[in-house]
């Protein structure tokens, strides 16, 4: 009858149970589903951070540093080799768009062996000679975009060991765009250590300090540059500037193990290094000819300590103090143990909610939402009786549909996702109200129950479709062109509607045409 | 069987163009004040748009002393700092505007992490760059127009393009008056806020939709009535439908603002702004609007057909 055959409504009804299997384990506190048998659904909705608790932190990365520094280098290469082979050249810079070096050799017969210093300094670089002996290097482009997107990879990856380093639960660390790497932490209570960890691109290197030159005057002799201390700071309160040689003495690339540890005189916390067999030759060559001086240890350009070297340090391991506290130590070894980041990285958004503001979110809106409820099932009773049930049963069987989906395919629930709930709920509601409003007027205009009933599911159904795909459009565009949160809402929105097409006009309809044939009434109980 | 407490007895029969030019003259100055306050006053950008430092910290000892805390604080030089006391006494809500780079909003942080000292406890840590910022307002923006664009789209494919532009002037209207209302008032506009803004549009919509169905459907009945009765007779026949639905939502949004907690309070006061502006435009702008286009267009249709008639001897 109207449509509904027994074999529709076996296949809807079946469809609706699994609905509300699927959704049971998302109303369930995770303790229960610990010991849910493993052969029933048990996926639940993830919550957003917003609401469980956790760190959101967006690092960007500085992809293009590798590149200038590449640039710079050669730039530098040039200028000594030249120099040392007596080629007078002039303008050597880089160019308007840091892809390429240019300068211009003076005696054309200097042309040959120029070019053949750049190809010895560049193997990949293109080499262009102009009319008026400039010579440009270019790099292709496409190499340039593969050396950047090598950047993202291994910082990247570095991250990630960093992190895992920190010992927190499942995190979630992800590429985004070309630059950024968006990092979620769930259940952190404080995010100071995880600031520390990723804010910091940990490169280490050691120099010998240039003794000749005072940090505090003027510009520094070629090969010494002036670094300020991580900490220690001069009676004025400002950081204390060192007089560091450029050359680096050994690289932290070398260091092979980090842990914190307490040094055995003084109690105070330090941090243990060794090094591969390579460094450890280097380390020990610096250390055997410049004993009774002072070396610096340097950490993303902040001199972290500068003792003197008492003795050869030949075993390869050796110990970093720098005023440590327990926690900065470890932070420190965790750095040093995942490598330095191929470029500069900072953290250009940070979003912590600790977790039990977390908790009181969830409470506040789970109370508002089920009084919210509450009020619209007694309504509907009130204003449609028996219809009102039916309509009541389509709610709950909509909510149960909404988070099944969202279980099933992964999507996470944020506080602007139950907004998009409470929307979707609206419009499951007003997809019933049309219906039975229609009820009601063709029942006024003289049609018995049946055919009512069916005019009014007719009619009213053109304008559900109307308003859901209006609404279905407007969710989609902002699903594509919002960022983050409204994304959210836009999740939530669009399955929430998809499903009131389903509940409340399939399902609402079939209960309906159920009652008819059960009870036959002569009038509308509506 | 007991068949439900009907609230409108019988079909009503209101004009609704009675009060046209009032209502009219009403949303403008509604739609223009909101304008000029955003101009002069702008809005209280949270930080997820204006950039800055968010901190709701708890004092696990007991309440906090405010004031000395703001002398401190004041003394670290970072600008505009704004601290309020958010729910309890022993809650505090710390706002420090915009820094120059996203390294000295870090030290920022780290500064008042300093001062605040171990008695604290971190609810909410927020630290939003100034290239962050502007992104999201950029991509809300345009997320926002374009779905208003899509919204035009369908509905001037369902039901000409009176009805997709009278449709759209009516939502944009409540999202401006929502807009401005948080801009007169002062509140803060934050991400929640943005979406309450976009519900209210969806909202908005689906009540134009229903009642722009009821008009196409009553214009294939009744061929010949003129358009302004027969607008009067599709919203007076759904007016049953508006005064539930509406009524409904208008209740589940009361039960969130009451009950939500102050974190969701902006997002249910905008939401309870734009349920009432929602419905009123549905009938007071989108319908009269959608009137008016037709008369002038059929005005102009006159027009040439005279003009045509003219040409002919």
């Amino acid at each position: 009858m109207m449509g509904v055959t027994r074999l529709r409504a076996v296949i809807v009804l079946a469809i609706c149970f699994v609905g509300v299997v699927m959704a049971i384990p998302s109303l369930l506190p995770a303790e229960k589903m610990a010991g849910w048998p493993s052969w029933l659904w048990h996926k639940q909705v993830s919550l957003g951070l917003d609401l469980q608790g956790g760190s959101h932190m967006l690092l960007e990365i500085d992809v293009a540093h590798v590149q200038r520094e590449r640039l710079n280098n050669l730039l530098d290469g040039i200028r000594t080799s030249m120099r040392s082979q007596r080629i007078a050249v002039t303008n050597l810079q880089l160019n308007a768009e840091a892809t390429g070096v240019s300068f211009r050799v003076r005696d054309t017969s200097d042309i040959e062996k120029a070019r053949q210093a750049v190809r010895e300094l560049e193997r990949t670089g293109q080499l262009a000679t102009q009319p008026d002996n400039t010579i440009v290097v270019t790099f292709d482009p496409r190499e340039l975009a593969e050396q950047r997107r090598r950047v993202l990879s291994q910082s990247l990856e570095i991250v990630r060991r960093r992190i895992d380093a920190l010992g927190t639960k499942e995190p979630a660390i992800q590429a985004q765009g070309q630059d950024r790497i968006l990092v979620q932490v769930p259940g952190l209570k404080d995010p100071k250590a995880l600031e520390e960890v990723l804010g910091k691109t940990a490169k280490m290197t050691f120099h010998l300090l240039d003794p000749n030159t005072d940090p505090a005057a003027g510009r520094p002799p070629e090969g010494t540059m002036i670094l300020p201390a991580d900490k220690e700071v001069e009676r004025d309160g400002r950081a204390r500037q060192y007089a560091v040689q450029r050359r680096i003495a050994v690289s932290g690339d070398r260091l092979t193990d980090a842990q914190p540890s307490t040094n055995s005189q003084t109690g105070e916390w330090v941090v243990s290094f060794k090094f591969d067999g390579q460094g450890a030759r280097q380390f020990g060559n610096v250390t055997r000819e410049n004993v009774g001086r002072p070396f610096a240890v340097v950490l993303d350009g902040k001199v972290i300590t500068a003792p003197v070297i008492r003795e050869p340090i030949l075993g390869g391991s050796g110990q970093i103090s720098g005023q440590f506290t327990a926690q900065s130590a470890n932070n420190l070894a965790v750095l040093l143990r995942a490598g330095a980041l191929p470029a500069p990285i900072k953290i250009i958004e940070q979003r912590t909610v600790g977790p039990d503001l977390g908790s009181d979110s969830i409470e506040a809106g789970t109370r508002a939402c089920i009084i919210g409820y509450l009020l619209i099932f007694t309504l509907m009773i009130a204003g449609y009786g028996l219809f009102g049930i039916i309509a009541n049963v389509a709610l709950l069987l909509n909510m149960a549909f909404t988070l099944a989906i969202m279980a099933s395919i992964g999507a996470t629930l944020t506080l602007p996702g139950i907004a998009g709930m409470v929307l979707g709920l609206a419009m499951a509601v007003d997809a019933n109200v049309l219906t039975y409003e229609r009820m009601r007027e063709e029942s006024a205009a003289g049609r018995s129950p049946l055919p009512a009933i069916d005019t009014a599911f007719n009619r009213a159904f053109t304008t559900i479709l109307d308003s859901n795909l209006t609404t279905l459009i407007a969710a989609l565009l902002l699903y594509m062109f919002g960022s983050g949160p409204v994304r959210g809402f836009a999740v939530t929105l669009s399955i929430g509607i998809a499903c009131s097409m389903f509940t409340a006009v399939t399902v609402t309809r079939l209960f309906i045409v159920g009652y008819l044939v059960w009870r036959r009434p002569k009038l509308l109980p509506v | 069987m007991f068949k439900g407490i009907r609230l409108l007895r019988a079909v009503p029969k209101l004009d609704y163009f009675r009060f046209h030019r009032l209502c009219f003259a009403l949303s403008i100055a509604l739609c223009l004040a909101s304008v000029v306050s955003l101009a002069t006053k702008g809005l209280n950008f949270g930080v997820d748009f204006a950039g800055g430092i968010l901190i709701e910290a708890r004092q696990t000892t007991g309440p906090i002393d405010i004031a000395a805390l703001r002398s401190t604080l004041s003394a670290l030089n970072l600008g505009d700092v704004a601290l309020q006391e958010f729910g309890t006494p022993n809650d505090l809500l710390i706002r420090v505007e915009r820094q120059g780079s996203d390294e000295s909003e870090r030290v920022a942080l780290d500064r008042i992490r300093d001062v605040l000292g171990p008695g604290f406890e971190y609810r909410r840590i927020e630290v939003v760059g100034p290239k962050v910022g502007d992104e999201l307002v950029i991509d809300g923006i345009l997320a926002v127009t374009l779905s208003l664009l899509g919204i035009m789209g369908y509905m001037a494919l369902r039901f000409g393009w009176r009805a997709g532009l009278s449709g759209v002037i009516a939502i944009l209207h409540d999202c401006l008056t929502t807009v401005g209302l948080f801009s007169i008032l002062g509140l803060q506009f934050d991400l929640n806020v943005l979406a309450a803004v976009v519900t209210i549009a969806g909202f908005s919509i689906n009540d134009t939709v229903v009642i722009d169905d009821r008009i196409r459907e009553n214009m294939r009945k009744f061929k010949r009535m003129d358009f302004r009765d027969l607008i009067n007779r599709s919203v007076n026949e759904t007016m049953a439908r508006t005064v539930m639905t509406n009524g409904l939502v208008l209740l589940a949004v009361l039960a969130l603002l009451w009950f939500g907690g102050p974190v969701l309070f902006g997002f249910s006061f905008a939401l309870l702004w734009g349920v009432i502006v929602g419905t009123y435009s549905t009938i007071y702008v989108a319908a009269p609007l959608e009137w008016y286009l037709a008369k002038r267009g059929r005005a102009l249709e006159k027009e040439q057909e005279a003009e045509a008639a003219a040409g002919k001897p």
